[in-house]
């Protein structure tokens, strides 16, 4: 027996947008068993955790509050993994820019006077500060050739032990009582509610607006048809003269960037200080998210949903079923997996044919 | 006395290495024969978590061994399955193994948390280990430690000096060419994956058996990026990775050691000097490399489908 891939002439749209929801139900059943080998009723936790979340006005928001800053991650790394640059260190840059903008919401506290400035500038700190820090890895590429993966993974660590020390020293609330944490930023340092007494923010429109613009520059502008022509075929881009260094630069750049503005939209919305951690691994999953909504912009929202859901489910499932969180991360892991198994048959004819080793190459 | 302080500290150098060459072995094997795992974080902690689970269960170290190489082994299957078998992106396809591992490494490792073990036993040799200065240090290791200097020479014997090894590296160099000539491309991938995941489970399995030895949650700490970071540094020979791993962990123990004696730098300075220690040593193994071209496998992570 041997497998054998055949490419398609054409992808087929069918199957591109049937293969991730085949690959969706394919983790739903395997995450079934184990549920099942856990002592839990399979249906009991598919309830908790698809059904539930989806049918209370809090956890509806807090699934929005969720899928907000993973929508906007994924979004900016679409760009990057377009154009086959891998940077998978969003986490960093998230905490970063959750850094940078919380440093200018504790910098202006008990600020009196004209005080609308703060917002936008909190924002546009923490958005250049994710962008810059991007930059690191961009740079050492197109400069020096080092391997992007592990440059922007090694500095996720160091953003991390970056806010860490920051906390607990120089930014710490000295009134305090030596909890490593900051002053709380005043109203004008945080992002409005958008219902009185609720907890949705304007960050989710923040992310939503980020989603649309995404939509129209890979679609719509020279800049998004270099970055589509550079990943499916670098050699075309090449002969089209599209500059390989200027592409890297900005890919990471918006990524970084819309990384950082998901941390300070984070930090200056849900969380209103600086603590020693603000994410709980938003830049990792956000690499789900992107490859889950096909890189695309739209389909990145409605994978944003669909994986904040469950983590919300998660939760929930903890509480009520004493299903481990660890579940969910090996779920959201599977899930990816399977996303990236099924997309073969999308671009190929796959065939299982009797009998022994293939002949000639294509490649 | 001072010959025994230098051997304690080698000694400690040594054990902090040992994980790093026995993930990063493994790794050059498979990103030798051209694909590029990027879940060795993932198979590692799985491997730690249910080494130390069978560890506990049978009362065997060796056991608790097999069982963590064996659990790096089934993820790179998996991983093997997706990139080898269907094409899948395997930068990707790492990263979903990476996530993979330590959700495993949760569920698997839940009931273990707190537990403790004696460590691994160590060899000793009537009158051998006993030797002042470097007895210790040569004749008094336990077993993981020379299952990875084994590991070294025979990896390197094997890709420098067999047949089967000049295909393996010559399937990572050119795929559709080896293809061409009839060898196996894809078995020989697909194996030198599953490889690379053992040895990543059984390093996972040093850190829970005898490095700490208990399992706590994300306790690897990013020691897979590091191997993968060393081969790199290593330009793909294993040799090297074995002195990039013992530079690597003289640095974790130099900066242990440096936190204790409280220098004044701020902890968490400290705690990033390995990840900074990495991203440097790539920039100057690059500036030192300029004119030479790279010397990565030219079919590195590049997608292989053969047809007809």
């Amino acid at each position: 027996m041997r497998l054998d891939l055949v490419p398609r002439t054409r992808r087929s749209p069918v199957l591109d947008i049937l293969s991730p929801a085949l690959a969706f139900v394919a983790a739903v059943l395997i995450g079934g068993i184990a549920v099942a080998a856990l002592g839990v009723s399979p249906g009991d936790a598919f309830v908790t955790y698809f059904v539930t979340p989806l049918s209370e006005v809090w956890s509806l928001q807090e699934i929005a509050l969720k899928a907000a800053p993973l929508a906007l991650i994924a979004t900016g790394l679409a760009f990057c993994y377009r154009a086959n640059l891998w940077n998978i260190g969003a986490e960093g840059q998230f905490v970063v820019g959750g850094l940078a903008g919380g440093w200018v919401g504790v910098a202006t506290h008990g600020m009196g006077g004209f005080t609308l400035w703060i917002l936008p500038a909190m924002l546009i700190a923490g958005t250049l500060a994710g962008a810059a820090y991007a930059m690191i890895p961009a740079v050492l590429k197109v400069r020096l050739g080092v391997s992007e993966i592990l440059t922007s993974l090694m500095l996720v660590y160091v953003a991390q032990l970056l806010l860490d020390y920051m906390v607990r020293g120089p930014l710490r609330d000295p009134a305090g009582y030596n909890f490593p944490q900051s002053v709380g930023f005043d109203p004008a340092a945080r992002l409005p509610y958008l219902m009185e007494g609720e907890t949705l923010h304007a960050g989710v429109v923040v992310a939503f607006l980020a989603v649309v613009l995404a939509t129209v520059v890979l679609a719509r502008t020279l800049f998004g048809f270099e970055v589509r022509v550079v990943g499916a075929s670098p050699r075309a881009a090449r002969f089209a003269g599209f500059s390989d260094a200027r592409l890297t630069l900005a890919v990471f750049a918006i990524s970084g960037g819309a990384a950082g503005l998901a941390g300070i939209v984070e930090v200056a919305g849900k969380i209103g200080q600086l603590q020693p951690e603000i994410s709980p691994g938003y830049g990792f999953t956000a690499i789900i998210v992107a490859f889950l909504g096909r890189l695309s912009p739209p389909g990145i929202l409605i994978a944003a949903i669909v994986i904040a859901l469950t983590t919300i489910g998660g939760e929930g499932a903890q509480i009520d079923l004493k299903l481990p969180l660890d579940l969910t991360r090996a779920f959201q892991g599977l899930l990816l997996g399977l996303v990236l198994g099924a997309d073969v048959f999308a671009g190929y004819h796959v065939r299982l044919v009797p009998g022994g080793p293939s002949g000639r190459p294509v490649s | 006395m001072t010959l025994d302080i230098v051997q304690m500290v080698l000694i400690t150098v040594l054990a902090a290495a040992t994980p790093l060459i026995l993930a990063g072995i493994g790794e050059l094997v498979a990103e030798r024969s051209g694909v590029l795992n990027l879940g060795v974080e993932g198979m590692m902690i799985f491997g730690a978590a249910v080494s130390f689970a069978v560890a506990v269960q049978t009362g065997s170290t060796f056991l608790g061994a097999l069982g963590g190489a064996a659990a790096g082994l089934l993820l790179a299957a998996l991983f093997g399955i997706l990139t080898v078998g269907l094409a899948a992106n395997q930068v990707a396809s790492g990263l979903s193994l990476t996530i993979l591992g330590l959700g495993l490494s949760g569920l698997v490792g839940a009931n273990y948390v707190g537990m403790k073990r004696d460590p691994a036993p160590h060899l000793s040799l009537p009158g051998l280990t006993d030797l002042p200065g470097l007895g210790r240090l040569v004749f008094g290791q336990d077993a993981f430690v020379y299952t990875a200097v084994a590991l070294v020479v025979a990896v390197s014997w094997f890709l420098w000096r067999t047949r089967a090894g000049l295909t393996l590296r010559a399937i990572g160099d050119d795929h559709v060419a080896t293809h061409a000539l009839g060898l196996k491309v894809r078995k020989v991938r697909f194996l030198s994956v599953l490889f690379g995941g053992a040895c990543a489970g059984l390093g996972g399995a040093y850190l829970a058996l005898a490095y700490t030895p208990f399992w706590s949650p994300g306790m690897t700490a990013g020691r897979g990026w590091i191997a993968l970071a060393l081969v790199v540094f290593a330009s793909w020979r294993p040799l090297r990775v074995a002195a990039g791993a013992l530079l690597f962990g003289g640095a974790t123990v130099l900066q242990l050691h440096a936190q204790a004696a409280g220098l004044g730098l701020p902890g968490q300075l400290l705690s990033a000097l390995p990840y900074l220690a990495t991203i440097l040593a790539l920039v100057l193994l690059s500036l030192g490399q300029r004119h030479g071209g790279s010397l990565a496998p030219a079919s590195l992570g590049r997608v292989f489908t053969p047809s007809r």
